[in-house]
């Protein structure tokens, strides 16, 4: 056999008509997946081999039509026109043949070489419905192929078709079909106008161009001013027809186009398609009549909501323990292996820390895009937008916004990073982008222990009710800001919610992992490098310039004076006599802690370790008051010495650019409280929400290990005059609306574009410091938490 | 008798044919493109828990449209006798 040359086809057809399970089956796992340019609309093609040819299919995004209103039928439509592929396979569900129609009924006006596909025979045939298909084949005048994509039956025979047709090497041949005498007159004439002109290209049919010019196609109207005089007479006789067509039959003929095309459909399937009469509900309909019943279709809803929510969080936990096992194993194994510096602080805190923060959202964002393809693939996810449209569309949103805003934390705790890309399932793009602007104020898991740790410390009595209060207060500056973008940025034509209800299906598991995974993959890919170089530049910022000699001079005298003055102590001194005898101490403590005596008192390695050095061996005779001193006073050293470290890294932390800058912030956030210190761990919190406690921890100089320092850092907060809870309000306002985190950032870079980015900074940022400073200034008028 | 009404005026599960739309622009062909043509029998299937959007069977699929589109169709039902 021989490769006979590459044919490429293109795979049109409706949504839900089974295109993609078409291309998965052609396909498989050899799928490409980009992004047309400058839209969001996805390019998934895929190469195979049939019967020796090279068969490049490309899928087009899923259309009802090829008229210029949407992005999708705008893409569609280019493709086919400019990338001229071989043969269009379109993708016709069987069972719902009038509207599926439609479209094969405007590739064949295009001319195209065209292969019908009659998918979901089965489903046809269940309700009745028989097609005749070798009549429809000679009224449509392409091959038709019946088929049930889902069990895979007849994709061969479809291939076999497409080549066999492709070695024809057909040219264009539009159909023409008729719209009336009126019409079909201006249509003649206009298309013998565009056959004069020499500067119009030849890639459009011209009856095809001249009909798009009556439809009133944007697109298709602005070529015409390429030859400014035909154009001109051509414009003019769409002028007359249409005011002719308005006067006669008082409608446009963008109108009356289309209800001759359906008449002409009407004419085709009376002759090919015989329906057993019968009136009873399918299935699905009976479905619908408790899913989208008016008191249980909500209530169920919102339990399909909780278990999208409760299933991500629990599906992903185990692997992201695992990941983070994995990164703190490895994150240990670098501090053993290499001598402290910068260089290891950039591997762990850089570059490790960074890759956490991509690789760390991996579960989470694939048990979310799983749940997601079981809701669309069996058609669940339109009623959601049915039932909550008449909500949502109030502030400018769409039904399916509410997953994407449940997801980043509309229950507290979840992730902003699959929210935005939750926004995907959003055909609209204003209402998308509103979406995506608004999911980060959520209360996503990081904001939490902040929220936690201030709530502990000045809300001790309320905490659940003021925790609650948070998730209301999130919901409701989402949906108010979504408001405000709709009413200005953002603000356009409502789109008209004309959607189709899907009939519930039962999702393939390929359909539904290939899904999952394309996603994924994309995320991966397209934020992981971007968001590994911020976290190399942010931990740049907290770590340069370092500490100058004179101060890193300051902390080693405090720390050896404080040293000498143990050796010093009466009876130390016989026993320690430098600091590398204070380090082998050390190290045979956690040699003791390791063994079996670590299990019980904490201080018994202590205690053995001061025992075995001072040469005793009997505990019994050897303890006596004067090991005990030596105890003691180790560990007083201990804690003076974490302290004179926490004050050094806390005056290092003061003096990088991060510091600096938390200082200049001051002359801003002054108006809410702010000192450079919590400015700091706000900068911090820029990487990564979790990261402003541990920041907040450093600024305030506090030693202790990660589980207690959300314990302390209350402690010390409360006890801070500088600190009360209007303060403490004021932050979690903040944190709660302040800038979205990288990862998030990235995932907007990934669906929309850098500006939209940008705005996220800038609008975030604002909406954050004039609600914290309304906060902060209302409760100072009135008197409140001072 | 036979009376034409506005297709939002329509009762859950009532039948009728479609006789005139009278929206324009992307609506219109919004509508129009999804098989809402003159002619066409239609079926009310219900309305979202807020009484909108409404779900109209049309053809051999089940549609959604908001009031405000829904009431740019005019169909013909029969009204029972008073």
């Amino acid at each position: 056999m021989t490769l006979s040359g590459s044919i490429t086809i293109a795979l049109t057809g409706n949504p839900n008509s089974g295109k993609t399970t078409v291309f998965n089956a052609m396909t498989g796992a050899r799928q490409h997946i980009a992004n047309y340019p400058g839209v969001t609309v996805e390019k998934k093609s895929g190469k195979i081999i049939h019967k020796g040819h090279e068969v490049n299919v490309v899928d087009l995004p899923g259309t009802y039509s090829l008229t210029a209103y949407s992005v999708e039928e705008i893409v569609a439509r280019d493709f086919l026109i400019n990338e001229r592929p071989d043969v269009v396979v379109d993708i016709v569900d069987g069972s719902n043949l009038d509207r599926n129609l439609y479209l094969a009924v405007q590739i064949r006006e295009l001319g195209i070489p065209l292969v019908v596909a009659l998918n979901m025979m089965d489903v046809a045939e269940s309700r009745g419905t028989a097609v005749d298909c070798k009549r429809l084949s000679e009224l449509l005048e392409v091959p038709v192929v019946p088929m049930v994509a889902r069990s895979k039956v007849g994709i061969q025979e479809l291939l076999d078709k497409v080549i066999e047709l492709a070695q024809t090497r057909p040219g264009w041949k539009p159909a023409t079909i008729s719209y009336g005498s009126d019409i079909d007159i201006s249509l003649d004439k206009i298309a013998a106008l565009i056959e004069q002109s020499e500067v119009y290209d030849r890639k459009y049919p011209a009856r095809w161009r001249a009909l798009k010019c009556l439809e009133g196609d944007n697109q298709m109207i602005s070529l015409l001013k390429r030859d400014p005089v035909i154009g001109l007479r051509i414009e003019e006789i769409c002028k007359v027809t249409t005011r002719h067509i308005i006067d006669t039959l008082g409608d446009e003929p963008e109108a009356i186009i289309t209800d001759y095309r359906y008449g002409y459909i009407a004419a085709v399937t009376r002759n090919t398609v015989k329906r057993r009469i019968e009136s009873r509900l399918d299935l699905s309909d009976k479905i619908d009549k408790v899913l989208t019943n008016r008191f249980f279709g909500p209530i169920i809803m919102m339990g399909i909501f909780y278990a999208i929510y409760a299933f991500t969080f629990w599906a992903s936990e185990e692997p992201m323990n695992w990941l983070e096992t994995f990164f703190s194993y490895t994150k240990d194994m670098v501090n053993s292996f290499m001598p402290e510096g910068v260089l290891q602080s950039l591997i762990v805190s850089g570059i490790i820390d960074g890759l956490g923060g991509v690789l760390g959202f991996v579960p989470l964002i694939m048990c979310m895009f799983f749940a997601i393809a079981i809701l669309e693939d069996s058609g669940y996810m339109a009623r959601m937008a049915y039932m909550l449209d008449r909500v949502m569309r109030w502030f400018g949103l769409h039904g399916n916004s509410v997953m994407a805003m449940i997801v980043s934390g509309g229950i507290s705790g979840g992730c902003a990073v699959p929210g935005v890309l939750a926004t995907r399932t959003l055909m609209d793009p204003k209402e998308r982008i509103a979406t995506l602007l608004v999911v980060p104020f959520m209360n996503c898991g990081a904001k939490l222990p902040v929220f936690a740790m201030l709530i502990a410390a000045f809300f001790s009595n309320n905490q659940t009710r003021v925790m609650f209060l948070l998730t209301i207060l999130a919901w409701a500056f989402a949906l108010l800001s979504a408001k405000l973008l709709r009413s200005t940025v953002l603000r356009g034509p409502k789109t008209p919610f004309v959607m189709e209800l899907p009939p519930y299906r039962l999702p393939t598991l390929q359909g539904l992992l290939i899904h999952t995974w394309e996603r994924t993959a994309q995320y991966v890919k397209k934020a992981g490098t971007v968001i590994l170089g911020f976290s190399i530049l942010l931990w740049a910022a907290m770590t340069f310039p370092g500490l100058p000699q004179e101060k890193e001079d300051f902390f080693k005298r405090a720390r050896s004076d404080r040293i000498n003055v143990f050796l010093k102590e009466e009876g130390v001194d016989a026993y320690l006599k430098d600091e590398d005898s204070l380090k082998r101490l050390e190290v045979l403590i956690s040699e003791i802690k390791a063994s079996k005596f670590g299990q019980g008192d904490p201080l018994l390695p202590l205690a053995m370790a001061v025992l075995r050095i001072t040469g005793g061996s009997n505990p019994e005779r050897d303890i006596g008051p004067q090991l005990e001193g030596i105890a003691t006073g180790f560990l007083r050293l201990r804690i003076d010495l974490k302290s004179i470290e926490a004050e050094k890294r806390q005056n290092a932390l003061g003096h990088t650019v991060a510091g600096r800058l938390g200082r200049l912030l001051e002359h801003i956030t002054k108006p809410l409280g702010f000192d450079y210190r919590v400015n700091i761990s706000l900068i911090g919190g820029f990487a990564a929400k979790e990261v402003i406690l541990s920041t907040l921890g450093t600024a305030y100089s506090l030693s202790d290990s990660e589980q207690e320092l959300e314990y302390s850092l209350q402690e010390r907060l409360r006890n801070d005059p500088g600190w009360n809870p209007l303060k403490a309000i004021t932050l979690i306002v903040f944190v709660m609306l302040y800038v979205p985190c990288m990862a998030t950032l990235m995932s907007i870079r990934k669906e929309t574009s850098w500006m939209w980015v940008g705005f996220s900074l800038v609008f975030n940022l604002t909406v954050a410091y004039l609600v914290a400073m309304i906060c902060s200034q209302a409760g100072r008028i009135l008197g409140l938490g001072v | 008798m036979k009376k034409v009404i506005n297709m939002r005026q329509m009762q859950d599960d009532q039948e009728g044919i479609i006789r005139k739309i009278s929206a324009s622009g992307q609506m219109g062909k919004r509508i129009r493109e999804m098989g809402l043509v003159p002619d066409t029998p239609i079926q009310i299937r219900g309305r979202a828990p807020l009484k909108d959007p409404v779900a109209v069977k049309v053809r051999d699929f089940v549609l959604t449209l908001r009031n405000d589109e829904a009431s740019h169709i005019m169909v013909e039902v029969d009204m029972p006798e008073r």
